[in-house]
């Protein structure tokens, strides 16, 4: 299994700081070299493909911007572990195929430690430590959503059967 | 017989076609109305709908407001402007307003909510619909995209959070000190996944606009949405604006319906509160940071700048000016508002004491627009986000009060009490 990279974040990481709004105009490109640089500077030249971020309480509170999810995305962040999530993000990340887990506590973890995530069990071993974490079960329908690739992807496949049952 | 519901419940499951529903219930629900703005709206859901190779479900089901870029300050924004009505033309979209407020206020002036409507935003701020007794919550453009292409959407039923408050409130506290205090005591995020509903004799009493802003703070404490029971006050405000509805008596919760907690508030003893940097839940009153020097005092906002917000604003600022080295921007919440704010003269002393009037629309709350901030300083402002770097630079601190207390700063140049500049007002 592929491991991951830890960011490690504290508690309401809010879309203000993942998206600032002064490059909200722009390019999903230009947007993301700003992301939580008001926090981690130097963020975006930093993180690879494959690394997760590790946070606290409410993770991607405030606005309804899917850029906040998405500039995380493009910059390959994999997945996000944290003891609770703004509720908008929450549905935001999964329609774009980012996968969150929720889990209760974050101790243990430390920046730069490598985790690895089961999405079926929603299980996290802790590389460095050997420590477990179960995240809380996925309602199913999102895991379909994250399977498929995202909303779009899973809508296309719908309007595709609804296509095939009631050809016009 | 179906088991007791909060009202909530009763609107997802009207919307869901079902007889009842329990919080934790992963349902379909249809869409009865939908609104977007510029920022989010058309240039992010358009390629989706593309990409489907589909329309809009239903083009009269659909409000488009243009508000976080008006008007065009660059290329850029004018350019995004131009994609929302070529967009809202190509579609059929009839119930575009373009420029005239902000996304919240402009739906409630414009007649589109009614009690029991499930409404979907694509904005955080979406709740405020919630003061007309409507289901109506904020989506991202992807959940949108699907809103359009289908004209449903999932949902998995809240539980329901009761904020009750009781006692009447004092000189110069409002909807705004209510809600920094109920953000002080449930964190923000100490609503997520979860309804605010608004009860007890406080709100009873409260007018319609204040309630709006009840709603529209909900989100700060992170909930699904906020929502007041329609009553006798919703009544008259929808007749005013000549809004046709059905019976109120249905919206309510049932007396034994299940609520997850409810929460006491006594609003006989709330003071004017102050949120400080960098978080609406870091609130603390007024008189502990009175000395608190401001560059800027922002009126504006869906939050902070309807009517009844200006009319507070006035009743401090009537006959004073402001400080020299502070600049007041005032950005009414919609041109309906300013319009109606000068023919009733509150315009004319909020300009008499020296507010610069700015065009309605976000502007300065979300950092998008003029009134920005630079390295440093310090805005006392009546949005509902102090987050850093919201509205400017990330070195840039944003306290947030009422009106009336926006208002007083403005006068003093630092953080103060709005009370005396009241109680001398009424002499
Ligand atoms: S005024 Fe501010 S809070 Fe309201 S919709 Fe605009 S950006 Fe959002």
């Amino acid at each position: 299994m592929k491991s991951h990279r830890v960011w490690l974040l504290g508690n309401d990481i809010d879309t203000d700081v993942l998206a600032p709004g002064a490059f909200m105009k722009g390019s999903i490109e230009e947007l993301s070299k700003h992301c939580l640089e008001a926090i981690e500077p130097g963020f975006a030249e930093k993180v690879k493909t494959g690394d997760v971020i590790v946070a606290g309480q409410n993770f991607g509170a405030g606005s309804s911007r899917e850029q906040a999810a998405l500039v995380l995305k493009l910059l390959g962040i994999e997945a996000i572990i944290a003891q609770s999530f703004g509720g908008i993000f929450f549905r935001n990340a999964f329609n774009i195929a980012l996968p969150l887990f929720t889990v209760k506590s974050i101790q243990g973890i430390s920046a730069g430690d490598q985790l690895t995530i089961d999405i079926e069990t929603s299980q996290i071993l802790n590389q460095n430590t050997g420590q477990k974490v179960i995240a809380e079960t996925l309602p199913v329908h999102l895991v379909s959503i994250v399977r498929s690739g995202g909303l779009i992807p899973h809508l296309q496949n719908r309007l595709a059967q609804q296509q095939k049952h009631h050809p016009q | 017989m179906s088991r007791p519901s909060t009202l909530s419940e009763k609107i997802i499951a009207r919307a869901a076609g079902l007889e009842s529903v329990r919080p934790g219930d992963v349902v379909t629900c249809q869409v009865d109305l939908a609104m977007m703005h510029d920022s989010g709206g058309p240039r992010r859901v358009a390629p989706v709908l593309e990409k489907l190779n589909v329309g809009v479900w239903d083009p009269d089901r659909v409000v488009v407001v243009s508000d976080h870029y008006v008007p065009a300050v660059d290329a850029e924004s004018a350019k995004i402007l131009d994609g929302v009505r070529t967009w809202c033309r190509s579609h059929k979209i009839e119930n575009f307003h373009d420029m005239q407020g902000i996304c919240h206020i402009v739906l409630q002036e414009h007649s589109y909510l009614k009690p029991g409507m499930f409404v979907v935003g694509g904005d955080s701020h979406s709740p405020t619909g919630g003061a007309v007794g409507c289901f109506m919550f904020g989506v991202g453009a992807t959940d949108m995209a699907a809103v359009l292409a289908t004209g449903e959407t999932w949902l998995q039923v809240p539980e329901t959070l009761g904020v009750r408050w009781h006692g009447q409130l004092g000189l110069g506290v409002c909807a705004k000190d209510m809600m920094l205090k109920a953000c002080a005591v449930l964190g923000v995020g100490g609503a997520t996944n979860r309804v605010v509903e608004f009860v007890g004799p406080t709100i009873e009493s409260l007018p319609h606009v204040e309630r709006m802003t009840l709603c529209n703070m909900t989100a700060e404490l992170g909930a699904q949405t906020g929502i007041i029971s329609p009553d006798q006050i919703t009544a008259k405000y929808l007749r005013s604006i000549g809004t046709v509805f059905d019976e109120l008596t249905d919206w309510r919760s049932d007396p034994d319906a299940t609520f997850d907690e409810i929460l006491e508030f006594d609003a006989s003893d709330l003071q004017p509160l102050v949120a400080v940097p960098h978080s609406p839940a870091n609130t603390t009153p007024v008189n502990n940071i009175d000395t608190t020097k401001v560059h800027q005092a922002y009126i504006g906002a869906c939050t902070g700048a309807k009517l009844n917000d200006l009319h507070m604003a006035a009743a401090v600022l009537h006959g004073h000016r402001v400080a020299k080295g502070v600049r007041l921007l005032l950005a009414p919440a919609s041109v309906q508002v300013t319009s109606t704010a000068t023919a009733d003269g509150t315009l004319g002393t909020l300009l008499d004491a020296g507010a610069i009037l700015m065009p309605s629309g976000c502007g300065a709350c979300a950092g998008y627009g003029a009134g920005v901030l630079t390295d440093g300083e310090v805005c006392i402002s009546s949005t509902a986000r102090n987050f850093r770097g919201r509205m400017g630079s990330v070195s840039s601190k944003v306290y947030l009060a009422s009106p009336y207390t926006v208002a007083a700063a403005a006068i003093a140049g630092h953080i103060t009490d709005p009370r005396p500049f009241l109680e001398t007002a009424t002499l």
